[in-house]
């Protein structure tokens, strides 16, 4: 088909013919077009299927208001759902399909419930889907979802890259219509950092749309001269294709910038979108206004559009829409369509005016006191109705229909931190609120101030108002002619009938729903929308919501600002997920920080889990290992045996340094330890204030005022933060300084009996047990090399922690190995560290849970009250420190044959499995090669007593039952004498 | 959000972590009470007894992405306008904080 509604002039290029498909077949545009104005220009007006009636619907707008024209774009894994047709900017092989329609856009079966409609209105789904209630997840939502749909997600990866940025400027102006425009250009003049936002792909906003001059120029080549300008500008920003969707706190503005929309691939290094954060001084809102419909019977058939839309398609895309139009207003602005149309020889049948009175138009049929009542035509306009002020009526066969009710400020920016917009009578519509954005300003439509030269005039003069708050002098530039004429409006909302006269075309929402909202008494607007779904669809009601509130208001008997308004919220349009996620997507979600044995560790082809953060060896399986299992436990026999070595960097590493630290770490401790001596090292309890165990770890006395904690891997940060907290907020005299060192040691644990023998291989000094004995700390060379030992153990053996600076950390892993081998040393990873603490007894994650005290794991003693330290009031709560509660025990099967599982619960042999009879549960479960069996950590009420005990440990998710017994939570030299050694 | 941070100037709130009411500094000595109980009521509102004002709130935030300074800022809790920033530890010597 050819374009056969194209007619003469636009803002498009003729020179650059782009092919694009629709529903699977060929056409042809125009650069400059967008996919609606090249659709509409070849003659097709259906483009889509309403939401719950799959009523056939053409575009009612040519922009971002967009409720009907929603198409699907492109294919493959870059399918993107729920695309406004009227703001697609078209490229050449562009494949869009229609939505929500089965098997086709001109057939679609699911119409009956069109049929159906006296069954699905308003407030429907809630009647009628009520029971039984467990039917709305499993039979009802899925079927009416199916029927309702929108566009469908390719579920596959985005194949493209969104990014996120930071800009900064003196003047944000959004909007770049004659109002934004005026305001940029004062402001870039002056020499201010501004920067201009705007959706559209050609600034000008509806100087592009429109006739008049500006000037002795059209408003369309004075935009340009002024871009032009703006561009040659250093201090000024333009940034078309950008949507400004939010205003935040402090002069913070986000905007979605679509750079590669308009391209079939994004170029290379480029992302398909940006996700902006603007840091503004002052802000202009120049955001412009949005037509409204009139609603009348039959009122959403392909061909009835917005009268401004008919005009922009025709003054812009250079797009008649029909070869015989008619337009239907209240206004003065709707006259405008009638004759730019006439003027580029459109045949304009009548222009119903409901107005009565004032000139008519030369050379049109101006029908004044008339209102069109109904149109007809299968999938797309064919001919209205008109009742005349005589009340006659008449059938006038037309293919287009241009619609005006007035026009709405966009002033949703400015009321996004809950301002209330304000009723203007004059304009008949809302204005912004004067409680608005700090530092946020409108100008020209946005204000109210509908003609071209009260535009000019206020953008001009709200960035002259803008930069004097901000200490910058502006001159008032000479502006051009234009344009002044008054808005002259009589409002009508909707034409009364029986037939269905759509109010919110996206949501299917009708002039009788909003009736019956009133007669079943949800007349507050929050109470309308919800439940006519007035407003909720994805364009958020930009066309349709005043008219819903206008048809409520006067159902009410309450004026409209007496009605009130719902409050605009963020994102001012659509915005793709994808763009709010930017570059945290994936891999790439969170940083990975590797250890610094990370490389060697690949090397041996260890399996890594992630930690927090971290990724570390889990385990290093060997040749003819086949099971994680049997890798464990030959790194912990082995270990047992003779010596095994583990990366322990990732724990948290805080240097503590000052005269007051000794006292510092008794106020952050429960336990004390002002009194360890130089040269030795403590295990050390941290409580939070209310009691309950925050990290454990130990910390080393290196000097007389130098120490060295450590924290768990997940809570070093946490702690740093908590130590700064009492640092400078509760002890701001105490001479203590704190660095995280984390990063700064590659830190090893060399664990077993040949532990010792190794090490000493490798460090300078004397570390035997007479020098260097257990909880020993100190300064030491490895082979000349700076770094720190510790004589602690996790694993119950003769133990060290051995640290160098990081960048010798792979050196020293080669190293410890190399010296290992005559000792048939193994490397260890995360779970044999695990089965080696849990065969100790000593606590960790699971059991640092945050809802356990020192008591609860067997640790109650460590808690002084000689000294007031961080938790130590609150730990003695009557509830936490009552006899019977959990304490920690070690668990072993009866039957050692049979596995234990983490989280079973505790019960009486006989016990119902019910809550009341739940004695505690399982945290830690591993099997030890030591005991030959699984065995575990608990927390069992009254713990202390019941060793020796069987129980059963009973997992209700997993369905297992076991026999266990009650034992000492150190199943592996209970006496302490291997780490002594 | 921006803290005018009183070393470093202004800063995105995105560099901060939240901690609450700047009451968390007049911490109870808990070992300066007659009685156990009365130490721990003392605590107990300490850590559980908060206001929550619609308007002025003197409230403590971290600068964790930064210099690690716990500044105590004053904020309205339903414009967001923030009015002052102070140091955490001066705050603190001003409460007659020491060691």
């Amino acid at each position: 088909m050819s374009q056969k509604n194209r007619i003469e002039g636009g803002q498009i290029d003729r020179s650059r013919s782009l092919s694009f498909r629709f529903d699977g077949k060929s056409y042809q545009g125009f650069a400059g077009d967008t996919l609606a104005s090249a659709l509409l220009a070849n003659g097709v007006r259906l483009m889509g299927r309403s939401f719950k009636y799959h009523r056939p619907r053409g575009p009612l707008s040519a922009g971002s208001e967009e409720p009907n024209a929603i198409v699907q774009l492109r294919s493959g894994a870059r399918q993107e759902p729920n695309t406004r047709a009227t703001v697609a900017e078209l490229f050449d092989g562009l494949e869009a399909t229609s939505q929500n329609r089965f098997p086709s856009l001109s057939f679609d079966v699911m119409g009956v419930n069109d049929l159906l409609s006296p069954f699905f209105a308003a407030g429907f789904y809630y009647k009628t889907f009520m029971w039984p209630a467990k039917f709305w997840e499993s039979v009802y939502e899925p079927i009416i979802r199916r029927a309702a749909g929108l566009g469908a997600l390719s579920k596959q990866d985005d194949p493209d890259q969104y990014d996120k940025g930071f800009l900064h400027c003196d003047l944000l102006v959004i909007g770049a219509g004659p109002a934004g425009l005026a305001a940029a250009l004062t402001a870039g003049r002056a020499g201010a950092r501004v920067i201009v936002t705007d959706e559209d792909f050609r600034l000008g906003g509806r100087l592009n749309a429109e006739t008049h001059a500006v000037g002795d120029q059209s408003g369309a080549d004075w935009a340009a001269a002024v871009v032009a300008e703006l561009s040659a500008l250093p201090n000024v920003r333009l940034m078309p294709r950008t949507t400004t969707i939010g205003a935040m706190d402090h002069g913070i503005y986000a905007a979605v910038e679509r750079v590669s929309d308009h391209l079939p691939v994004p170029a290379p290094g480029k992302p398909r979108q940006i996700l902006w954060r603007i840091y503004s001084g002052r802000a202009i809102l120049a955001g412009g206004a949005t037509e409204r419909p009139i609603a009348f019977e039959n009122n959403d058939r392909p061909g009835i559009m917005l009268a401004g839309a008919l005009r922009a398609y025709a003054n812009r895309w250079g797009v008649a829409v029909g070869e015989r139009v008619a337009v239907f207003t209240n206004n003065d602005d709707g006259l405008r369509t009638a004759t730019d149309l006439a003027a580029k020889g459109v045949d304009v049948a009548a222009v119903i005016d409901t107005r009565t009175g004032g000139p008519l138009l030369p050379g049109i049929r101006h029908l004044q006191g008339a209102e069109v009542i109904g149109s007809s035509g299968r999938l797309g306009l064919s001919a209205i109705t008109i009742r005349h002020a005589n009340g006659k009526t008449e059938t006038l066969p037309v293919t287009a229909l241009g619609v005006s009710g007035g026009w709405n400020p966009n002033l949703n920016i400015a009321s996004h931190h809950r301002g209330r917009p304000v009723w203007e009578e004059s304009i008949a519509a809302f204005v912004p609120p004067k409680d608005g954005p700090a530092g946020l300003s409108a100008a020209g439509a946005a204000a109210g101030l509908f003609s071209t030269h009260a535009a000019l005039r206020s953008g001009a003069e709200a960035a002259v108002a803008a930069l004097e708050d901000l200490g910058l002098k502006a001159a008032l530039p000479d502006l051009p002619r234009a344009e002044d004429a008054p808005v002259a409006i009589t409002p009508k909302w909707y034409v009364a009938g029986k037939g269905r006269a759509w109010v919110d075309q996206q949501n299917d929402v009708t002039v009788k729903d909003v009736k019956l909202a009133h007669q079943e008494n949800f007349v507050s607007v929050e109470h309308l929308k919800r439940y006519t779904t007035l407003g909720m669809a994805t364009d958020q009601g930009k066309t349709g919501n005043i008219l819903g509130l206008a048809v409520m208001a006067e159902l009410t008997g309450r004026s409209i600002p007496e009605t009130g308004t719902t409050i605009y919220r963020p994102p001012y349009t659509p915005v793709a997920m994808g763009a709010l996620g930017g570059r945290s997507r994936g891999h790439e979600f969170k940083p990975t920080r590797l250890t610094p044995s990370h490389k060697w560790a690949t090397e041996q082809g260890a399996v890594f889990v992630e930690v927090g953060m971290w990724l570390r060896a889990q385990w290093f399986p060997k040749t003819g290992e086949t099971t994680w299992r049997q890798s464990v436990d030959r790194e912990v026999l082995a270990t047992r045996a003779s010596v095994g070595i583990c990366d322990v960097t990732t724990l948290g590493k805080i240097d503590i340094q000052g005269t007051d630290a000794g006292a510092f770490l008794d106020k952050v401790y429960a336990n004390t330890f002002s009194t360890l001596p130089v040269g030795k090292v403590r295990y050390g309890l941290m409580l939070r204030e209310d009691g309950i165990v925050m990290d454990d770890g130990t910390t080393a006395r290196m000097g007389e005022n130098e120490w060295v904690m450590t924290t768990t891997t997940a809570n070093a940060v946490p702690v740093f933060r908590h130590l700064e907290f009492v640092r400078q907020c509760l002890c701001p005299d105490m001479d203590v300084q704190l660095i995280s060192t984390t990063e700064a040691w590659a830190q090893y644990s060399v664990a077993g009996p040949n532990a010792r023998k190794l090490l000493q291989k490798l460090v300078d000094q004397d570390i035997s047990d007479a020098a260097f004995p257990y909880m020993a700390c100190g300064a030491i060379t490895v082979k000349g090399i700076r770094g720190r030992l510790f004589r602690i153990s996790f694993s119950g053996e003769l133990a060290y922690e051995i640290a160098v600076p990081t960048r010798y950390g792979d050196a020293m892993i080669r190293a410890l190995m190399e010296a290992g081998a005559e000792f048939d040393s193994v490397a260890y990873g995360t779970e044999s560290l695990g089965v080696m603490r849990v065969e100790k007894g000593h606590v960790a994650g699971n059991e640092l849970n945050g809802t356990s005290t020192a008591l609860n794991m067997g640790l109650g003693k460590m808690v002084s009250k000689k000294k007031d330290a961080i938790g130590m009031v609150l730990s003695q709560r009557e509830g936490l420190v009552a006899e019977g509660g959990y304490r920690i025990v070690g668990v072993k099967p009866v039957d050692p044959a049979k596995p234990l599982t983490a989280g079973s619960h505790f019960l009486e042999t006989g016990a119902a499995a019910v809550a009341a009879n739940d004695l505690g549960w399982l945290t830690s479960v591993v099997y030890s090669p030591h005991v030959g069996s699984s065995i575990a950590l608990g927390y069992l009420k009254n713990g202390e007593a019941r060793k020796g005990q069987r129980l059963r440990a009973v997992n209700l998710l997993a369905k297992t039952e076991v026999e266990v017994e009650i034992v000492s939570a150190h199943f592996v030299d209970p006496e302490g004498v291997r780490l002594r050694g | 959000m921006i803290i005018n941070h009183p070393l470093l100037g202004p800063r995105d709130a995105q560099e901060f972590t939240y901690l609450g009411d700047a009451a968390l500094i007049d911490r109870p000595d808990g070992l300066s009470y007659p009685t156990p109980d009365a130490a721990m009521d003392a605590m107990h509102d300490y850590l559980y007894q908060r206001s929550n004002p619609a308007g002025e709130h003197r409230e403590l935030w971290y600068h964790e992405q930064g210099d690690r300074s716990w500044l105590v800022v004053t904020r309205n809790t339903v414009t967001h306008e923030i009015t002052r920033v102070e140091l955490a530890r001066d705050v603190a010597r001003m409460r007659g904080r020491s060691k």
